[in-house]
């Protein structure tokens, strides 16, 4: 009964992230300091992050993994949550800061502003600010995909034209007229809904949220590519021009699925902001957009899982190996970029779950070698 | 007859000019003994007096003073000149007969001058030199004395302008004597002055005129209407030049975008392959030119005509290592071209990184880069942008050329066309795949040659221009080499227009958004491929 249960990658992947999640919690509170069950508040922090990226590595994916759109611009929607997010947290800190303003944060004294523009208005209500998180995305989406998949932009040229939106937005958010804190971005943040941010139970209570948000899109995503609509959205990956013959409107599926990626870009973002207490322009950085691309395909695309893995994989060899050798993770990135499009095109997942697969790249390689051997 | 008449005007004129000249020599003599007893008040004017005694020992005398070499002897008046050389040996001079003389006995006491003193001088040299014979001498006083005209007589001017045949000098003086005429508020000579005020585009006119606009006591309303109307046509005119030089600027940007997307162009054009490390092609060859540079420092003159080839062989090797190693895998991949290139670029950047450290390497110009031409006051070309348009023209002619006459590119253009069929014609389409990115990426080589000229070089100067130049392959149309020459000058120009209004940053934005907005309704950029499908 149970094995039945846990026979289905949703159920599997539902029920390892609530027992990590618990487990982290736990450990955390229970255990003391020093024993070797206990996980420390540092490390919490960390796994909140990296299954931030992991949410966002799973927006991706569903895009691009099941509907082929190979999404550049993922860290732009990332960091609108985030800059959302840290909206609220500025206003949260009211006249704490550096000039004691109650309205205006730091950057604005600093810059001489005299009220608040006016997309700040209402950002000190968290209802609302939750709207934004969603909203801001999702409608920069919603306009860039009908424009992108109207005119049947696609493939590589969608690529680029997504790196140079997230690109013109970083150069916008890095000018101080912008309004949002120019080249420092938004930090100093103090509590969130009344608790502070430097707190131990703050933090577990966001790890918690962020587990469960990761949960919820999970879930939410795999009921979508296994419904009939996504259905739709597979063929229209496989041949677009087959499923309009057909009949469908592949249009409107394409741009609600690269909507709702992007808020769910948003939500990750959101929930990354508080727990590393910084957003700054360079989250709009195309290189950040490009780095999700390659957690999931490092992980293994059009899985959902597999880019869950991915992002924690490779977040995780990060910031192992920027400690050991700070060198390095560019010529590792790089590498890995080169050898896993080369080599394993189904990532980590495709190797783990086909035995086929794995000989397959045992065989390539060592072909591969007996060639050179042979020349 | 007519040679004693001859004779007689001969002797005039010798006896006149003797006359005059021994009036003026002691003339000088007697204003320089004035000096000793003169205090900064009664200065100035025994200086103008000197000035204009027209004695050739007058310029030294002035050049010496601002200097604060001119010293005097308490007891004697004697007035003198003092030299010091390296060894700190003083040597003394008088100003008066011009001969050396011995130290002098007792203390010396300097003539004193301040900053006052200090630039009367500067304009009474300017009016000076007015009547030197060096040409170039004679333009920058009359420039300097445009600054203030209210340092010169009007008689100094005319007696100049009988004399001066240069057109260019003319034309100043023509314009400080107009600019006297306005100031001095003589109703009667003011249309004169303004007929000539109005072909003129220096500041310095129009700041005047923008002083006696002001200067409602002194002119009537109907000559203020015509000051207003004269400044109008000046900014007029200044701002048509404006628009010039605002389009020399976008085509020198333009310029810059095209030698970095001509490669791109290339490779993404023709072969259909997304190079993401092409921005590294272009750095390294920013840093070919910074080793050229390294290894013969004494041949910086020539040192652009070795890195050009030198960029180019270096950027080419590594495309075709490039293609070699991992496009040719990725054949009707794209999007995993795009992922693995741009590994290929990471590496790239962290090597650099690893080898030049990650601060800015200094790329020093060539003598022949620097400078300007002046056309008019407000128009100026600077060379280096001139020579980068000239240079990247004819990259892009050149590239043309070969593609349509050579056999190279001839095999290019085929495999382009249509693979399938080129290779039945037996010709070895790897092997041109190899060549062409190897063309594209060296091209890059040569962009960052000219970009070290313009901006630092770093590990990430690549990182800025590939977006932009994608932009200008996909917005000139794909594989359309005269689609990237229109849409890389027109971006460079529209980009250059914005800038004043909006900012240089906010402008690219704009630009970028606008890109995105058009591709979006003509994917297929300016200048389709003609084909037939679709």
């Amino acid at each position: 009964m149970m094995m039945n249960w846990f026979s289905t990658s949703l159920r599997r992947v539902c029920l390892t992230l609530i027992l990590t999640g618990v487990y982290v919690v736990i450990a955390n509170v229970v255990f003391p300091e020093g024993s070797i069950f206990h996980v420390s508040s540092y490390t919490v922090n960390l796994l909140g992050k990296y299954l931030c990226y992991a949410l966002l590595a799973l927006s991706l994916d569903l895009v691009w993994g099941y509907c082929g759109i190979m999404s550049l611009g993922h860290g732009a929607f990332f960091a609108l949550g985030g800059y959302a997010m840290g909206m609220y947290l500025m206003r949260q800190i009211g006249d704490r800061g550096v000039y004691g303003n109650p309205i205006l944060p730091d950057f604005m004294v600093f810059l001489d502003w005299s009220s608040l523009p006016w997309f700040w208005s209402g950002t000190d209500s968290f209802i609302w600010t939750l709207f934004l998180v969603m909203a801001v995305p999702g409608v920069l989406a919603f306009i860039f995909g009908v424009m992108a998949f109207r005119s049947k932009v696609s493939g590589v040229y969608l690529s680029i034209m997504t790196q140079a939106m997230t690109y013109a937005l970083m150069l916008a958010f890095f000018r101080n007229e912008m309004g949002f804190g120019g080249n420092n971005g938004l930090t100093d943040f103090k509590d969130i809904l009344g608790f502070s941010l430097q707190s131990n139970n703050t933090r577990l209570v966001l790890f918690m949220l962020t587990v469960i948000t990761l949960l919820v899109a999970y879930y939410v995503c795999d009921k979508i590519v296994t419904c009939k609509a996504g259905k739709v959205v597979l063929g229209i990956r496989d041949s677009e021009r087959r499923v309009s013959f057909v009949g469908y409107n592949t249009v409107s599926f394409k741009v609600f699925l690269f909507t709702f990626s992007a808020i769910l870009a948003g939500i990750a973002g959101a929930l990354y902001v508080p727990q590393v207490g910084i957003i700054n322009p360079g989250e709009f950085s195309p290189i950040n957009s490009i780095e999700i691309v390659i957690w999931v395909a490092i992980g293994g695309r059009g899985t959902l899982y597999g880019a869950i893995v991915g992002a924690l994989v490779v977040s995780f060899a990060k910031s192992k190996l920027t400690g050991l050798m700070p060198e390095a993770w560019l010529f590792a990135l790089g590498g890995l970029f080169v050898l896993v499009t080369l080599f394993m095109p189904k990532g980590i997942v495709g190797l783990i779950n086909n035995p086929e697969a794995r000989q397959a790249l045992i065989n390539k390689l060592s072909l591969r070698l007996a060639r050179k051997k042979g020349a | 007859m007519n040679f004693n008449i001859l004779r007689i005007v001969i002797l005039i004129c010798f006896t006149w000019s003797s006359l005059v000249s021994a009036k003026s020599d002691a003339q000088f003599d007697k204003l320089v003994a004035k000096l000793p007893t003169s205090n900064f008040k009664s200065l100035a004017p025994l200086l103008d007096k000197i000035a204009l005694s027209d004695d050739p020992r007058s310029s030294e005398l002035l050049g010496r003073l601002s200097q604060g070499d001119v010293y005097f002897v308490p007891s004697s008046k004697q007035v003198l000149y003092m030299a010091k050389d390296a060894q700190g040996t003083r040597t003394y001079t008088d100003v008066i007969t011009t001969q050396a003389i011995d130290t002098p006995q007792g203390r010396l006491k300097k003539v004193r001058v301040n900053n006052y003193i200090r630039t009367l001088i500067q304009q009474l040299q300017a009016q000076q030199n007015l009547n030197n014979p060096d040409k170039v001498i004679r333009l920058s006083a009359a420039k300097e004395i445009l600054r203030d005209v209210d340092s010169i007589y009007t008689e100094t001017l005319n007696k100049r302008l009988a004399k001066e045949d240069d057109e260019e000098i003319i034309d100043i003086l023509d314009v400080i004597v107009a600019l006297k005429q306005l100031k001095s508020g003589d109703e009667n000579q003011l249309d004169d002055s303004l007929t000539v005020l109005k072909g003129s585009l220096e500041p310095d006119v129009r700041a005047t005129l923008m002083n006696e606009l002001n200067a409602i006591d002194k002119h009537s309303a109907s000559s203020i209407k015509d000051i207003q109307r004269v400044l109008d046509t000046i900014d007029r005119k200044r701002k048509w030049y404006g628009y010039v030089e605002n389009i020399f600027f976008g085509l020198s940007l333009g310029s810059v975008l095209l030698l970095a997307a001509i490669g791109l162009a290339i490779t993404f054009g023709v072969m259909g392959v997304i190079n993401m490390a092409h921005g590294e092609m272009i750095m390294l060859g920013a840093y070919t030119t910074y080793v050229v540079q390294q290894l013969f420092p004494d041949l910086l003159t020539y040192s652009l005509f070795i890195a050009v080839p030198a960029a180019f062989l270096v950027s080419g090797l590594v495309g075709i290592i490039i293609e070699r190693c991992v496009i040719q895998f990725l054949k009707g991949r794209p999007l995993e071209t795009l992922l693995a290139t741009f590994g290929v670029s990471l590496i790239l950047q962290q090597l650099v990184r690893t080898v030049f450290s990650p601060l800015n390497r200094q790329v020093a110009s060539p003598e022949w880069m620097s400078g300007s031409w002046q056309i008019n006051p407000a128009l100026s070309v600077t060379f280096n942008r001139l020579y980068i348009i000239l240079f990247s023209l004819s990259v892009f002619f050149a590239l043309l050329v070969f593609l349509k006459k050579s056999s190279l590119g001839l095999h290019v253009r085929a495999v382009a066309q249509n693979r399938e069929m080129a290779k039945a014609l037996s010709i070895k389409s790897n092997w041109v795949d190899a060549a062409t990115f190897g063309l594209g990426s060296g091209i890059a080589g040569i962009a960052g040659v000219v970009l070290s000229q313009l901006t630092n070089v770093g590990p990430n100067l690549g990182q800025a221009y590939i977006i932009d130049s994608f932009l200008v392959v996909v917005f000139g149309g794909v594989g359309n080499l005269w689609g990237a020459l229109v849409s890389a000058m027109s971006l460079g120009i529209l980009n250059k227009f914005l800038e004043p209004l909006t900012g240089p940053v906010m402008a690219s934005i704009l630009v970028l958004v606008g890109l995105v907005f058009f591709i979006q309704k003509r994917p297929q950029g300016l200048f389709p491929k003609k084909g037939r499908a679709e």
